[in-house]
């Protein structure tokens, strides 16, 4: 997941979305320790204080932790890394059907479609 | 206390206000951008934060101190133009920043100058203008000062120049410090800074931060900017 960044949202909001993915496609794994947010900062070539309120958002929703002395680390609980990805399926599936519907898809039509593309795609 | 407090400050020039009556305030911790078309008194306002110019009215205050010695010694200023010594290599050069600056911090300089490349002591005739460019802001970025004044620092480098430039700030950043940055050049600056002050023709018309623009007008500060001053 690369730090790229959109032209319409906060770069805060951004921030929080690509960090959900990288705990969530494993790239920090439960219960790791992340870099500072220093480094991280420079890492994503953003402000350190939006990158902390980023974290700070995080750590409200129990997905990264700050222990006192030893630095920030990605929950070890599993169910909740599991309960984000699939907060993020929703909304990605919720603005595709959206976007689906627009170009005049019906809803059985657009399962047919995906179920065909679906066979398509080589695992 | 805040770390730069202007008030009421105007600065004219015969006719011609370059800057006027501007009221800002920037606490420590905070990276802002400085962000006005050309000719709209971004230099200006920088150079009366610096103590190069005086104000024709109202005050700039440092730490709650008008500029004088006790400012200077805090606030490291970035020029807009290039004023480093062709004879000089890189060592002759950090022994006169030392001298100049007793907060000066060599051996982050020496790091800093390492990650742009300059390393031997050949004079500084020989480097290219980025690389002079760069070289100034590392020289700038290696004080441990209060207030940073960064006039244009990314006009007219390429776009790796920028990124390695855009990189330094990040990396020294200090939440006991501020950070100014002017520039006319947004996209690649937006990331890295809390808050931006739109300046025109000397007057302030806008302080707010990066993050509420995008979320109030769906679009990035470059692009906001754009639109308020579409001619």
């Amino acid at each position: 997941m690369e730090w790229q960044f959109d032209n319409e949202r906060p770069i805060y909001s951004q921030l929080v979305d690509i960090l959900k993915l990288k705990i969530v496609s494993g790239e920090y794994k439960p219960g790791e320790r992340l870099p500072s947010v220093r480094d991280i900062s420079s890492e994503a070539g953003v402000n350190p204080n939006t990158m902390q309120r980023a974290m700070q958002e995080l750590e409200n929703q129990n997905l990264v932790l700050t222990q006192r002395t030893a630095g920030r680390f990605v929950t070890e609980d599993k169910e909740r890394v599991e309960m984000t990805r699939e907060e993020l399926a929703e909304g990605h599936i919720q603005s595709f059907v959206k976007l689906m519907e627009q170009l005049g898809y019906s809803k059985s039509r657009l399962i047919a479609l995906l179920a065909a593309k679906i066979g398509e795609v080589k695992e | 206390m805040a770390i730069l407090e202007c008030k009421a400050l105007s600065k004219s020039y015969g006719l011609t206000k370059a800057v006027d009556s501007a009221d800002i305030k920037i606490e420590a911790g905070r990276v802002v951008g400085l962000l006005g078309p050309n000719g709209s008194g971004k230099t200006t306002l920088i150079k009366l934060a610096a103590g190069l110019l005086s104000p024709t009215s109202g005050e700039v205050l440092i730490e709650g101190m008008a500029p004088g010695p006790e400012t200077k010694a805090i606030v490291s200023y970035l020029s807009d133009r290039d004023y480093l010594p062709d004879w000089m290599n890189l060592n002759q050069l950090l022994d006169y920043f030392g001298d100049f600056y007793s907060d000066f911090n060599r051996e982050k300089a020496i790091e800093l100058s390492k990650r742009i490349g300059v390393v031997d002591n050949k004079p500084l005739k020989t480097l290219s203008k980025g690389t002079r460019e760069k070289l100034q802001l590392v020289l700038v970025m290696s004080r441990d000062a209060k207030l940073f004044l960064l006039d244009e620092p990314i006009g007219g480098v390429d776009p790796a120049t920028r990124d390695t430039i855009i990189d330094t700030i990040i990396k020294n950043y200090n939440p006991d410090a501020a950070v100014i940055i002017s520039t006319h050049i947004i996209t690649d600056i937006e990331k890295i800074l809390d808050d931006v002050i739109f300046i025109n023709e000397g007057k302030i018309s806008l302080v707010e931060s990066v993050d509420d623009i995008r979320a109030k007008h769906q679009k990035s500060v470059d692009a906001y900017f754009r639109e308020v001053y579409k001619c």
